[in-house]
């Protein structure tokens, strides 16, 4: 097991690295960073200076080790536009989008484990097929319409919720809805599928045959098995369209977190914050997926046994 | 003495299809068939010029409301544009791009697929890395990175597109691949002096399409998806021309007096996802014999 862990390790810094070089190398391919960001409202003198500074009179190999050594001693460059580390910027944007990305994690988990599971029992009645079909809608808006229709109804036309920002209480209804919509339909799809497959085990005949009520039955050996799986696909496969989903999201209503960041610095062509926003959402996901990969294995003894 | 061998008749692949679906396939396929149709046909059938302005008309609104200008069904914006012809060519776009996307994704994905299971070694392992690094990032952000900095024409957005979805095709031909190359038909192909390419093309080609089609039906829905976020977030193809989601994002500004902007366009987003997922499950369905009985 020991071997596995590292190994799953091993492949997330690789991963990383990978990201980091693509990132990079994708920033230099589209021509001087200056020429496209800055354009010609650049006098000769700060233009030399700039040159200087981010060192792009060097060959692309050289800016790339730079750019490494740069980020193992935490420098990750200055913003074209605020003129001050991208570090700092991104910095101040990771507690909104936590906030955020937490009432949408947790909305998700109490509405699709329930309904994932009533799918599951009922699946062959109406019931089933309602909440499927609930979980496709999820999937088929784009969270960008479901938050447009919200505004329409819920901002202008009753009046009841506020739009723009982080302000209140208030103000997570909206977004977090939005975020969750596709979240909750993959988590729903997810969690009736695992309970399908439990629900078949040996192991749910016994306690049944043991003569525990039904309720105990379902929870305890069936929820808890399922739980397993449920808990893996959030950090496998919920994270990384958690990490899209915030993107839009928060630049609908002008979060003031990491994806609205991401977007307006992609509009203002600020490539440094970009970049480095890229970067460490995407080591977000890459680390919460390797620690989700172990985590599963220590948890499950038959896998542990069977990787070594 | 004459051996008669009996050929079941078989009905067309589309009219089996037709005739095995249920009432809500049977929908999608007829929304799905007249979205198409109107966006084929919409030079032909849009009431005005998609950017033809017109001040004295501006935001407009729908039929059946007061202020109605004649003629301008769904409404105008704000340049008084009007917003069912620009819809409809909106939705032209947006599916052309979508189309386009899918099948570059197609073409690099089931290529490099091809070549990870039949070639095996390091050019295996070296796609297949490619593979779980573009699964690992969350392609949005990517996107957005590449729209940032080659700008957002038309052929860039189609890149991106392209991009999006290459994976999938990869691994699907990857693993069919696998699985055909085990069987004895094609240990007697490689017997009889099959080349690696004439193997691939005719005997490995052939079998793994009905995955791909699955596949690029499921994918197109998220394609469609994607290209309308980015659209939206003022990424993609830039005015005056319009895709479905663009529109949804320039008339948010407008949305307290003219939220008919913002409906028409994001309507037939839905209806394009809709139609096009129900029909690509529809497909994965009747493709995989293990669902079929269930």
């Amino acid at each position: 097991m020991t071997l596995y862990i590292l190994r799953t390790l091993l492949k997330m810094v690789l991963t990383l690295f990978a990201i980091i070089t693509l990132v990079f190398f994708a920033t230099r391919m589209s021509g001087s960073p200056l020429d496209t960001a800055l354009g010609d409202g650049l006098s000769a003198e700060d233009r030399a200076l700039m040159i200087e500074y981010f060192g792009l009179d060097r060959s692309i190999w050289h800016q790339y080790l730079a750019y490494l050594r740069g980020i193992l001693e935490g420098n990750f460059g200055l913003s074209f536009i605020e003129r001050r580390p991208v570090a700092d910027i991104v910095a101040e944007r990771i507690w909104p989008t936590l906030q955020l990305l937490g009432s949408a994690l947790a909305l998700t988990l109490v509405v699709s484990v329930p309904l994932g599971v009533v799918a599951a029992l009922w699946r062959d009645s109406w019931i089933g097929s309602a909440v499927m079909g609930l979980a496709f809608i999820g999937y088929a808006v784009p969270n960008f319409v479901i938050a447009t229709f919200m505004v329409l109804i819920f901002a202008f036309w009753l009046n009841w919720l506020p739009v723009v920002g982080n302000g209140s209480p208030w103000h997570f209804i909206m977004p977090t809805i939005a975020m969750s919509g596709v979240l909750i339909a993959a988590l729903t799809r997810f969690t009736r599928n695992a309970m399908l497959d439990v629900l078949g085990q040996d192991f749910m005949r016994t306690a049944r045959a043991k003569g525990l009520p039904e309720t105990i039955v379902i929870l305890k050996h069936g929820l808890r098995n399922a739980g397993v799986t449920v808990l893996s696909v959030l950090g496998l496969q919920i994270a990384g369209m958690a990490a899209a989903g915030n993107v839009v999201v928060e630049a609908i209503f002008s979060w003031p977190g990491i994806g609205e960041l991401l977007v307006s610095a992609a509009i203002m062509r600020d490539y440094p914050v970009l970049q480095f926003g890229v970067i460490s959402v995407a080591f977000a996901v890459v680390v919460i997926n390797a620690l989700t990969d172990i985590a599963y294995v220590v948890a499950d003894p038959r896998i542990r046994m069977a990787k070594g | 003495m004459t051996a008669t061998t009996h050929v079941p008749s078989r009905a067309p692949f589309l009219l089996t299809l037709w005739r095995d679906s249920n009432a809500i396939q049977k929908v999608a396929a007829l929304i799905g068939l007249s979205l198409v149709l109107m966006a084929l046909l919409a030079p032909l059938i849009a009431p005005f010029d998609p950017l033809a302005q017109s001040l004295i008309s501006r935001l407009r609104p729908p039929l059946g409301f007061d202020r109605y200008k004649d003629g301008f069904y769904l409404g105008t914006d704000e340049l008084g544009r009007d917003v069912l012809s620009r819809s409809l060519h909106g939705l032209q776009l947006t599916l052309g791009l979508a189309l386009a996307g899918a099948t570059i994704g197609l073409l690099i994905g089931g290529t490099l697929g091809l070549f990870a299971g039949l070639r095996r070694g390091w050019a295996e392992d070296a796609i297949m890395a490619a593979v779980d690094l573009q699964i690992a990032v969350p392609f949005t952000l990517l996107a957005l990175l590449i729209l940032a900095l080659f700008g957002s024409s038309l052929t860039v957005m189609i890149c991106v597109l392209g991009i999006a979805g290459w994976e999938q095709y990869a691994r699907i031909v990857r693993a069919e691949v696998r699985k055909i190359t085990e069987l004895p038909f094609i240990e007697a192909a490689r017997a009889s002096g099959g080349g690696q390419r004439y193997i691939a093309l005719t005997h490995v080609l052939p079998n793994i399409v009905s995955p791909l089609v699955v596949q690029f039906t499921l994918s197109l829905s998220n394609i469609v998806i994607l290209e309308s976020t980015l659209s939206f977030l003022g990424l993609g193809v830039q005015p005056p021309t319009a895709t479905l989601g663009s529109m949804v994002g320039y008339g948010r500004d407008y949305m307290p007096t003219a939220p008919w902007m913002v409906i028409a366009p994001a309507a037939l987003i839905i209806l394009v996802t809709f139609s096009v997922q129900i029909l690509g499950d529809w497909l994965r369905d009747r493709a995989d014999v293990r669902l079929r009985d269930r």
